[in-house]
């Protein structure tokens, strides 16, 4: 080879490099800069169903802090402790408390984490707004409906009460990723992750809404917002957990009277990621501080006065 | 009705009108829904997204980030940003390596070794390995070498694996059609084998090479499963400034909001998809308008 085709065959690839390695740098370490303000990054995943409170944390802050980026990521409230407990992530949005196996990996990985309570959901079981049988259901009858058991022989609605029309059930559900799945199963069932599998299952709730909305003989269960959002075609089921009928909403689900199915949705925060970076103690204390309006801007259930004390307080605590 | 046997026995002269057997007329109606179906479906895809979307196709698309206080005013500035460092990414690690896998495979190996006959069985396994699994690859990698998962330097890895094979396939092939008698003239003329290469073949075959390698960019940009595994990050309010920054890109933000409830993300998501389309149809034109200006025929 001579020297001019060592030329032309080295300049391209130097010029590669060069490119490769100018376009490693340019990162940015989160520290305090001088005016006091904060800035870096604040990595939150987890949960989807919590992801628009955080995303609207998130936002509401950048007011305060417009030099520290949140990013919120959607891998699921399992998804999310699992990279939260290597240590991946500053914050892990959950929709139910983490299960005793997620908090042993996090210890065996020496990560320490403090759970916060920043709003209430009540999943709610609908059917379409053309049903006219069901207004009210028992946890029982629930029970009856979503078990294990009804696999392939609780087909017909009379067999879930002998006052239904002998119709076919078309029942929806979310996939068995979802965190509200866990908690709709733990609580109706008995058991976390537990239910029947003969249904339409489904990760994307729209696909829920669209399948009930279609049937007046279906019936499925998500989040309240999706119920809200998409309330003329829907009708929300009252449950009977033993104290009469109560229909969803936010006051049922603040005051307790809506149970079992009034659930807390969570953050936990990385107790080190506190301490060590000031943005992550900045944002924690902002939600904490602000998580009245957080919530009713993103359309959540807000915490009782109760609760919000405690958010507060264990907040403070941190760091 | 005739049978495919009392086709075969029939003349040729009465096949080639066979517009008139029964059987033919019922294969060409088949044929003619099947195409008509698939276009339809296209038809009724691209008209409900552009009429939920039309509204939304506005400045604020581009230039506003994701909002969940006022979707309305949202847009998917990250996104597009995001898209763009990760092609940029993606194009760096994909195409040289692409390239110079091809090169070699082409114009050096010796199809008759072992090895090369098992990369080369390996490369068309790998082209039709599902986008997921190099997502999940680049996670293990990611957690191995203790990089983060959500940053632009992971989503290009796991879609630069993702189209190499298809850079690669395609690239063998614009060098195959490149005729031997022009290797042969150059080597003929004193030229090494690397000079030959380098100097003849390689620009003889760019036009080729560049058009399957934009088709595999746009199959790249297009491309949301792999992207999900690595942490799938749909909120980010800030741009995308380097290959270790946090990063969101078009597919993913669609995906994200059209799973939303409020009917003004769904807006938004449509509008996202327009604006994903008319970018894939820009790429592919492009890819196109290079085969038609710069082909040659030997």
């Amino acid at each position: 080879m001579n020297r001019r085709t060592l030329r032309r065959t080295a300049l391209p690839a130097t010029l590669f490099i060069a490119l490769g390695l100018t376009a490693c740098g340019g990162q940015t370490e989160g520290s305090a800069t001088g005016e006091g303000g904060v800035s870096g990054e604040v990595l939150v995943d987890g949960s989807s169903t919590v992801e628009p409170l955080t995303s609207a944390a998130g936002e509401f802050f950048l007011e305060e802090a417009p030099d520290v980026n949140v990013s919120v990521g959607t891998s699921g409230t399992g998804g999310g402790f699992e990279v939260f407990c290597q240590g991946q992530t500053d914050i892990s949005n959950a929709s139910r408390p983490i299960k005793e196996e997620e908090a042993a990996a996090c210890e065996t990985e020496g990560i320490e984490f403090t759970e916060l309570q920043v709003a209430t959901d009540a999943l709610t079981v609908v059917t379409s707004s053309e049903n006219d049988f069901i207004t009210c259901l028992t946890t029982e009858e629930l029970a009856t409906l979503w078990g294990p058991a009804a696999e392939g022989t609780i087909t017909t609605w009379n067999q879930v009460n002998p006052e239904f029309p002998a119709e076919p059930i078309e029942l929806f559900g979310p996939g068995t990723d979802s965190g509200t799945f866990d908690y709709f199963t733990g609580e109706i069932n008995g058991e976390e992750g537990v239910s029947r599998t003969d249904y339409n299952a489904s990760e994307d709730d729209n696909v829920i809404v669209q399948g009930v909305s279609g049937s007046p003989n279906a019936l499925g269960y998500f989040g309240f917002t999706y119920f809200e959002q998409n309330a003329e075609a829907l009708k929300a089921v009252e449950i009977d957990s033993g104290e009469g009928c109560v229909a969803p909403s936010a006051e049922a689900a603040q005051d307790g009277s809506y149970t079992p199915l009034a659930r807390p949705l969570f953050i936990y925060v990385n107790n080190a990621a506190v301490t060590d970076k000031p943005q992550v103690k900045a944002f924690v204390d902002f939600f904490a501080a602000n998580d009245a309006p957080i919530a009713e801007a993103a359309k959540f259930i807000p915490l009782n006065d109760e609760q919000r004390s405690a958010l507060e307080s264990t907040a403070s605590s941190l760091g | 009705m005739a049978t495919i046997g009392q086709l075969a026995t029939q003349p040729i002269k009465a096949r080639k009108h066979g517009a008139k057997s029964p059987a033919s007329i019922a294969f060409l109606v088949a044929l003619w829904c099947a195409l008509g179906f698939s276009i339809l479906c296209l038809l009724t895809l691209l008209i409900t997204s552009v009429m939920d979307g039309l509204p939304r196709l506005d400045s604020n698309l581009l230039t506003q980030y994701t909002s969940q206080i006022a979707p309305e005013r949202g847009g998917a500035r990250a996104a597009i940003i995001g898209s763009l460092w990760v092609i940029a990414a993606t194009a760096i690690m994909a195409i040289p390596l692409g390239i110079a896998a091809a090169v070699y495979l082409e114009e050096f190996a010796d199809p008759r070794r072992w090895y090369n006959r098992l990369i080369e069985v390996n490369l068309q396994n790998l082209a039709a390995v599902p986008a997921i699994v190099y997502g999940l690859l680049t996670a293990g990698f990611a957690l191995s070498i203790g990089l983060r998962r959500g940053v632009v330097l992971a989503g290009g890895i796991a879609l630069a694996l993702l189209i190499l094979p298809v850079i690669i396939i395609t690239a063998r092939e614009a060098l195959r059609a490149v005729p031997a008698e022009i290797r042969q003239g150059s080597l003929a003329l004193g030229a090494t084998p690397l000079q030959t290469v380098w100097r003849q073949t390689l620009p003889s075959a760019i036009p080729g090479v560049a058009t399957g390698t934009i088709l595999a960019l746009s199959r790249a940009l297009g491309e949301a499963a792999p992207l999900l595994l690595l942490g799938g990050l749909v909120t980010i309010r800030f741009d995308p400034n380097g290959l270790l920054s946090g990063f969101t890109t078009l597919p993913i933000q669609i995906f994200n909001w059209a799973g939303r409830a409020e009917a003004d993300f769904q807006q938004l998501a449509a509008a996202a998809i327009i604006l994903l389309l008319v970018m894939l149809l820009l790429m592919n034109a492009l890819a196109i308008l290079i085969r038609n200006r710069y082909q040659r025929q030997w």
